[in-house]
């Protein structure tokens, strides 16, 4: 694959290229199918697409009543919309019965960019993970996507998956004996003297924060989170055991999200420095992609100084 | 089973009321009053209206139904129990922690329960879920839901009649229970819905008004929302809060209370009564 894609249309060809094999999948949207590219399945599968126009909580209900009779619902909004304003309709009407639904949410985190602070969902991920037999998974390119979406329609209960608006470099394609299997993180780089445990588009920032350490011989290990929830939970607490030291990455709000996640976990079963990196607390703005993670310090250069602070920090 | 009518119908409603009355008794909490309301509804629609089979409560072609207004569970899990889901005897454990039989509807853990439902306004888009999806497996089962007039205030439930115009469903049909009261009291005070026919037929559903206490009207109604293939229904139901015990009856007060051992026993005469008034005739 390589080349660059955003995960929003890597989930949109994923869609379609699945479409035969998976004939309970059924799609549905909110008046966004242009952006979250369900747009191609609409187009080459219309009889099962539904588009349910600017209610989204309408659309979560009817997903989950589609799914009491065994097909295979993705509804697809954007992560505001889907993980904010349908938030009870996902917990009551799709976890509460552990309803076979799969909630889309495009345009996660800041780098949706121009459309500013009210259509950046940086809560998602923590919103999510709070609802019990949820899973949440968050892609970090184009090849995970696609990977992503087929496990998702072979996992049988609810599940949030975030997609993103801006093109991204594709690189799991070609890491060595990458494989995706929900619940389960990726080691992407081996290291040992702090871990950057990133989820989405942050991974691959990850890389190039790793390269930037290696400069300064300080050698950092990179996983892929693309689940979190079911959190990785071993390989996480061996890589706090073997590194002594764990820098969250993520483009969602430092309060619950990933960092959230590991932080809990680190705190009670192996106690090291835990530095959450991401999204202040603090609502977004406009501007381009680039500029907005820039102005928030999502760059691999603050991702890496977090990496120092927190070699610093095991160091006492 | 064989389709049940008439006094034979309503004798089944008066044995759920009393039930559900007797579970909200035995619970200390529960909501009497829609229960009350809804009682027979429920009964034409689980012993005449739909194709079920109790045995096998997962059938997939069976008739689907889904109680939006879920608080009103008592009258649900009564009639499911007169229906032979499982013992009437599992009522006198409505609410407790040793029971599934939980406040709102569970689908994960009683049997006949299509749906989930409690938080108010999510229930019929629910529906219009199920009736979509019975077109698109190319399956012939109906959907049915009871919806709250109280409920009806909520954004989401004209979101679904909405959608379920746009898709032409005339594989759904919608109850509303016009009891005309909610917790803080009349639904005209509160947030008047009025003219409520009116907003279903602006929105593209065939509408129906009927006593919501008169079986000849029910069964009429439900087979003219049978005979509706372009459109879903909404049958439009005047019905009493509380109906059949004297100081429940359209009192709001009743929304959401349990009766102590003295109102129980009232109730429990009252409902005994009017069961062998229709056993002896």
């Amino acid at each position: 694959m390589a080349g660059k894609i955003a995960t929003r249309a890597a989930f949109g060809k994923a869609l379609v290229e699945l479409a035969e094999k998976y004939p309970e999948l059924v799609v549905l949207d909110a008046d966004l199918a242009k952006a979250t590219q369900s747009k191609d399945f609409a187009a080459a599968y219309p009889d099962r697409f539904y588009d349910c126009g600017i209610a989204e909580s309408n659309m979560v209900g009817i997903a989950a009543g589609m799914a009491t009779a065994g097909l295979k619902p993705f509804a697809c909004t954007f992560a505001i919309f889907a993980a904010g304003r349908a938030y009870e309709q996902v917990r009551n009407s799709v976890g509460y019965p552990h309803l076979n639904v799969k909630i889309v949410g495009s345009h996660g985190g800041i780098s949706v960019g121009e459309d500013g602070a009210t259509h950046q969902c940086t809560e998602d991920l923590a919103l999510m993970r709070q609802i019990p037999g949820m899973t949440v998974v968050n892609p970090c390119d184009g090849n995970e996507m696609r990977l992503a979406v087929e496990a998702l329609l072979n996992q049988n209960g609810p599940a949030y998956l975030r997609l993103i608006r801006p093109v991204t470099d594709v690189f799991t394609d070609e890491l060595p004996g990458y494989r995706f299997e929900l619940g389960k993180g990726v080691t992407v780089a081996d290291g040992s003297d702090v871990t950057i445990a990133a989820t989405g588009m942050m991974v691959g920032m990850a890389r190039k924060a790793r390269e930037l350490l290696a400069a300064d011989g300080i050698s950092a290990r990179v996983l892929d989170i693309h689940t979190i929830k079911p959190l990785d939970e071993d390989l996480i607490l061996n890589a706090a055991f073997e590194t002594g030291a764990i820098v969250t990455s993520e483009e969602a709000s430092v309060l619950g999200g990933l960092g959230g996640a590991v932080a809990e976990l680190i705190s009670s079963k192996c106690p090291v420095p835990v530095i959450r990196h991401g999204v202040e607390d603090t609502f977004g703005r406009s501007g381009t992609a680039n500029a907005v993670l820039e102005y928030f310090g999502l760059t691999p250069e603050n991702l890496a100084d977090k990496c120092r602070e927190a070699v610093r920090l095991k160091q006492g | 089973m064989e389709k049940l009518y008439g006094k034979d119908l309503a004798l089944k409603a008066w044995q759920a009321r009393l039930l559900a009355v007797e579970a909200i008794h035995l619970a200390s909490s529960g909501h009497p009053g829609g229960s009350l309301s809804c009682a027979d509804a429920l009964a034409a629609l689980y012993f005449n209206e739909m194709r079920i089979d109790p045995a096998n409560p997962n059938w997939p072609d069976r008739d689907r139904f889904v109680l939006s207004k879920g608080h009103c569970a008592p009258a649900l899990y009564a009639i499911l129990a007169l229906r032979g889901y499982f013992p009437a005897a599992s009522l006198r454990q409505l609410r407790s922690i040793q029971s599934h039989l939980s406040g709102h509807p569970d689908m994960k853990h009683i049997p006949g329960v299509d749906m989930s439902t409690g938080s108010l306004g999510q229930g019929l888009s629910t529906a219009v879920g199920m009736a979509l999806a019975a077109k698109q497996t190319g399956r012939d089962y109906r959907t049915y839901a009871i919806l709250g007039d109280g409920e009806i205030e909520e954004g989401q439930i004209w979101e679904a009649v909405m959608a379920a115009a746009k898709w032409k469903l005339g594989n759904l049909c919608a109850f509303v229970d016009l009891n005309g009261l909610q917790i803080d009291g009349k639904t005209s005070d509160v947030m008047p819905t009025d003219p409520v026919d009116q907003k279903f037929e602006a929105f593209n559903w065939h509408v129906i008004r009927i006593d919501g206490h008169d079986f000849d009207q029910i069964l009429a109604a439900l087979a003219e929302a049978r005979n509706t293939a372009d459109r879903p229904t909404a049958i439009l139901m005047t019905t009493v809060k509380g109906k059949g015990v004297s100081y429940m009856e359209n009192n709001a007060g009743w929304h959401g209370k349990a009766p102590n051992a003295e109102e129980y026993a009232i109730a429990k005469a009252e409902l005994e009564a009017k069961i062998k008034e229709l056993e002896e005739n």
